[in-house]
């Protein structure tokens, strides 16, 4: 959402207010607008039912029928041991791989953006091969990697895996920066007679940094909620939503609830705070 | 992913760029040269496999030298220890030892599948003891040379307190390698407001008031259990002609429509939520339900009989601190531990002296605790009769790999619709 | 720069990445092609011996799990270009100002764990849950009316859980729609209706292609929503597979199953693109 403002397609004030605000009114638009409430209405439905159960005072560990509000939920977070290790395991795997996907697939994304060169095209496939392949091939090949390997699952291996689903992404969203950037800045520089290597870190990187945190976001946010590839190359190690998947079979506590909703508030909360910040740069730009 | 990156633009007009021809995908096919090298490697399996029961200097082999080192790491189902753990702190605070309890096993299978790589290559699993059930998966671990044999010398409350029925277990004949942490009756749970009273597995193939109402379990050994129960075969004793049959009577039981699902752990949900009436059911789930939730869910042990299942302690063989692993074993076999141990998880507990402390700790409370402690104590659920044991079958053993998949292929086609 | 430099430089920041992906992405495949080849058990370990018959056991044991999966995904891809097509039209042309609370609305189930997301369904959709109960009080459906577990919740399950994928390229195509071109339509006297399938739609198609690619994919080898939400009549592909890997250490019949899934999928991709033409959705794509 960062890089909306900046990334609008090109057309001059005026005609996009008058895109915004068509001469003639396509019919039904109040029918559509009505429709779209229905559909945002049914997406919300079962985050709704997620937050209400967080606060179901239910007496034991089947979370199925309403029993009344309680808080407690919330003062007993950290009761389950293992399935707060499980958080934190998601978190450090989220961070370390984003960090990891964040600095490589810069440099891809970089390369891609500015030079021309050969392996460039394999390059472009193999990326777009990542995005598109379904995650039960990718954590399926990794696992048959790894036991051909005799390598041992747990968080490296799920690290691997997270940093490489997410390069790609992280790939795209520098391209797209750096195809855009004004080359006159940078020759500026030069001209002022910096090297290479000082222009880059003086004058390029602070220009694509917002795509580069965007692209870590992203990569964060991917490793954080992956199920499937995880599935495959997590072994005997317990991650969020892995914990969440062997739960089901015995009953969710209601502290999973909890924590749900709690990363669903602070995500929320973080971008909207993000597309504040954005929305008061695009305007002073 | 995150809303905020995928209204992102940038990344969407990325993704919705990027075009490829047919030379990129002749590129891409050039990797397959890769493969050359890697189709001479295979997976690496267990090689060598170790005899059934251990050789007579294995026990002294492994033992030697091991010495306490203060730490525990230990793998146990879900929701199969107080979340308190107060068992492992009145361990830590009796022997100095640490315990690091992780509820990572959840399947067999995948269980099997998990640590097998590490298995093989030697490496520790990360665990120093580990409760494994005696399924097919029991007899892969021990083959394959995975388990250390038991030091029994190490096990004084063992021998002291354990039920004699426990001592021969066909498959670990004299807990060479394994000794119960509790054991399990596989029946049928059922809700009686709805289904009336429900004595025998028939009442599962042709009661019409339960079409679409009936649980089965999904686990294929479980599955098949009832089948051949159902066909007056045991489980134990039945032949590939056997599976057969029992894989049509499934069959039969589906066809007409009164299996709603085949169920994993899932089925107390299913019960409770009233997607089921009557299911396939493990004893200790029932009792935990109605204790817990209020609910007040009948579970009987068929007529033409059931199942019981027992899970194991045992040491993975490249268990870093096999002492303190040991140590722990033994500790839960003291008669206030396992009563205390029972209490929480409420499945059939190997140590009958448990009964008498229940009992007597029950005594000193009051109302509702007292009750439900007494009810607890006296359950024949937890703590079974000669006759109950008398209904309960063991499950089917094979001997090769080639039969356990033959039984595989019998009995999936049922499960998988 | 000098140019040895600059032809030096793009290699240096490529390699590390790329030499991941090579390693972790397409070494893998490999790995998986010759382990669908190989022979042995668990416990014995598997051996290669180019033993290809096991595709073909592998096809016939499963096949209709596959066939299964391709009709569920197909059903949910189509449900999701007509449920998603009128939201991205009209954010796209009436969202004004408020286009990104919009969109950012669409996006609020992203917040929320994919596996988390699915149970909530169970617990709305269960029999006894705060769906049928009422309706069956109310005497509305039968005594043995259900929605679990049947291929309606699982299709319902994957159209809920990839919506979003759909909504935002279309949305991307819509947007980019210059207003004149529309206006030029109107100017010679096309009906709305006209405009909309003579120059909207064939504008947004790159979008719903797009989408298709990222919902047809997932959809069909998920193994997540048919697990949660659907019984075993409704066992998908993918959880085949996942079993056979992760339950039996079947591995040669599960890279032999993953290979054939991802060839089907790849089949459907190409003769879709045909079909509608691929260059021209491409080059509208690149614009």
């Amino acid at each position: 959402m960062t890089a909306s403002t900046v990334e609008r397609p090109q057309l001059p004030k005026t005609e996009e207010a008058a895109r915004i605000r068509p001469k003639r009114r396509i019919t039904g638009g109040g029918l559509l607008h009505a429709y779209t409430w229905v559909i945002i209405a049914w997406l919300v439905v079962p985050i709704a039912v997620m937050i209400a159960f967080g606060f179901n005072d239910t007496p034991g560990r089947y979370n199925q029928t309403w029993d009344g509000f309680t808080f407690k939920w919330y003062g007993r977070l950290f009761e389950y041991p293992d399935l707060t290790s499980a958080l934190i395991t998601s978190l450090v795997i989220a961070i370390v791989s984003s960090l990891l996907a964040g600095a490589l697939g810069t440099g891809i994304g970089y390369a891609l953006g500015r030079y021309r060169f050969t392996g460039s095209g394999s390059l472009n496939l193999i990326m777009f091969a990542t995005m598109s392949s379904p995650e039960l091939i990718m954590g399926a090949s990794l696992l048959s990697l790894f036991v051909s390997a005799g390598a041992g699952l747990g968080p490296i291996t799920i690290t691997i895996a997270h940093v490489m689903f997410s390069i790609s992404f992280v790939a795209v969203v520098v391209r797209a920066r750096v195809m855009t950037l004004d080359r006159s800045i940078e020759e500026a520089a030069s001209d002022l007679g910096a090297t290479g290597w000082v222009t880059f870190w003086k004058v390029t990187f602070p220009i694509i940094l917002p795509a580069v945190f965007s692209g870590v976001l992203l990569a964060f946010a991917l490793s954080i909620d992956d199920f499937i590839v995880t599935a495959f190359t997590a072994g005997t190690t317990k991650t969020f939503p892995i914990w969440i998947w062997g739960a089901t079979r015995v009953g969710i506590p209601p502290q999973v609830n909890v924590m749900g909703t709690l990363i669903f508030a602070v995500g929320v909360l973080g971008a909207v705070i993000a597309n504040i910040r954005s929305s008061r740069q695009g305007k002073r730009a | 992913m995150s809303a905020s990156n995928m209204s992102d633009p940038t990344l969407l007009r990325g993704l919705t760029q990027r075009r490829f021809g047919r030379r990129d995908a002749l590129r891409l096919s050039g990797l397959a040269g890769l493969g050359a090298a890697l189709a001479a490697c295979g997976v690496q399996g267990q090689g060598t496999q170790a005899p059934p029961s251990a050789e007579p200097d294995a026990v002294a082999k492994f033992w030697n030298g091991k010495v306490k080192n203060g730490t525990l790491n230990f793998a146990n189902w879900p929701l199969y220890m107080d979340p308190k753990r107060p068992e492992l702190k009145k361990f830590t605070a009796k022997t100095g030892i640490k315990v690091n309890y992780q509820e990572v096993i959840q399947e067999m299978g995948p269980w099997f599948a998990k640590v097998q790589p590490q298995l093989s290559a030697g490496q520790s699993i990360g665990y120093d003891l580990m409760v494994i059930t005696n399924s097919f998966q029991f007899t892969q671990f021990r083959d394959s040379g995975f388990l250390a044999p038991l030091d029994h010398s190490k096990l004084p409350n063992y021998a002291k307190n354990v039920a004699a029925a426990y001592k021969k277990e066909a498959f670990d004949p004299g807990n060479a390698y394994s000794i119960p942490w509790a054991s399990g009756m596989t029946g049928i749970a059922y809700d009686e407001n709805k289904t009336g009273k429900i004595t025998k597995l028939a009442d599962l193939w042709d009661n019409p008031a339960l079409k679409g109402k009936v649980g089965m379990f999904s686990d294929i050994q479980e599955l098949a259990n009832f089948g051949l129960l159902k066909i007056g075969v045991d489980p134990a004793k039945s032949t590939a002609d056997d599976w057969e049959r029992a894989a049509g009577e499934l069959r039969k039981q589906k066809d007409a429509g009164l299996v709603r699902n085949y169920y994993d752990q899932s089925y107390v949900e299913a019960l409770g939520s009233g997607e089921v009436w009557a299911t396939q059911a493990w004893s200790g789930d029932i009792f935990q339900k109605n204790i817990s939730d209020g609910t007040n869910f009948k579970f009987i042990i068929p007529e033409e009989g059931g199942t019981i299942w027992t899970d194991n302690f045992a040491i993975p063989i490249t268990a870093k601190n096999p002492v303190d692993a040991i140590t722990a074993m033994d500790f839960f076999y003291e008669t206030a531990n396992a009563s205390t141990l029972a209490e929480f998880i409420s499945y059939v507990c190997p140590v009958p002296s448990a009964q008498a402390d229940m009992r007597s700790r029950a005594a000193k409370l009051t109302g509702e605790d007292k009750d439900a402690l007494l009810a607890l104590a006296n359950s024949k659920l937890v703590f079974p009769t000669a006759a109950e044991y008398a209904k309960l079958h063991y499950y089917v053993s094979f001997e090769a790999t080639s039969e356990q998949q033959k039984f595989q292929k019998t009995f999936e086609p049922i499960v998988l619709g | 720069m000098s140019r040895v430099k600059r032809q030096i430089a793009p290699y240096l920041l490529v390699l590390p990445g790329g030499i991941w992906l090579l390693i972790f992405f397409a070494v893998p495949m490999v790995a998986m092609l010759s382990l669908s080849l190989q022979e042995g058990d668990i416990v014995s370990g598997y051996r290669f011996t180019g033993h290809w018959q096991t595709y073909t056991e592998a096809i016939s044991a499963y096949q209709t799990q596959i066939y299964r999966s391709l009709i569920y995904g197909g059903i949910a891809t189509v449900a999701l270009i007509v449920l998603a097509f009128p939201v991205a039209y009209w954010i796209a042309f009436y969202g004004g100002r408020r286009k990104p609370t919009y969109l950012f609305l669409v996006l609020l189930p992203f917040f929320v764990s994919f596996v988390l997301r699915t149970i909530s369904w169970r617990q709305i959709l269960t029999d006894e849950g705060p769906l049928l109960h009422p309706l069956r009080e109310a005497g509305l459906i039968g005594q043995s009316f259900h929605i679990l577990g049947t291929p309606f919740a699982v299709i319902a399950g994957l159209v809920y859980n990839f919506l979003p994928f759909m909504v935002l390229p279309i949305y991307v195509a819509l947007e980019r729609i210059d207003p004149r071109v529309v206006e030029a339509a109107r100017d010679l006297y096309a009906n709305p209706a006209t405009t909309f399938r003579r120059v909207i739609f064939p504008l947004a198609l790159p979008g719903v292609f797009a989408g298709v690619l990222m919902t047809f994919v997932p959809a069909s080898s998920d193994f997540v929503n048919s697990e949660v939400l659907g019984s075993s009549e409704t066992t998908m592909i993918g959880q085949v597979i996942q079993a056979q890997f992760l339950d039996n250490s079947d591995y040669p019949t599960a890279s032999a199953l993953s290979f054939v899934l991802m060839f089907v999928l790849l089949i459907g991709v190409f003769t879709y693109a045909r079909i509608l033409g691929t260059e021209d959705v491409m080059k509208v794509a690149a614009r």
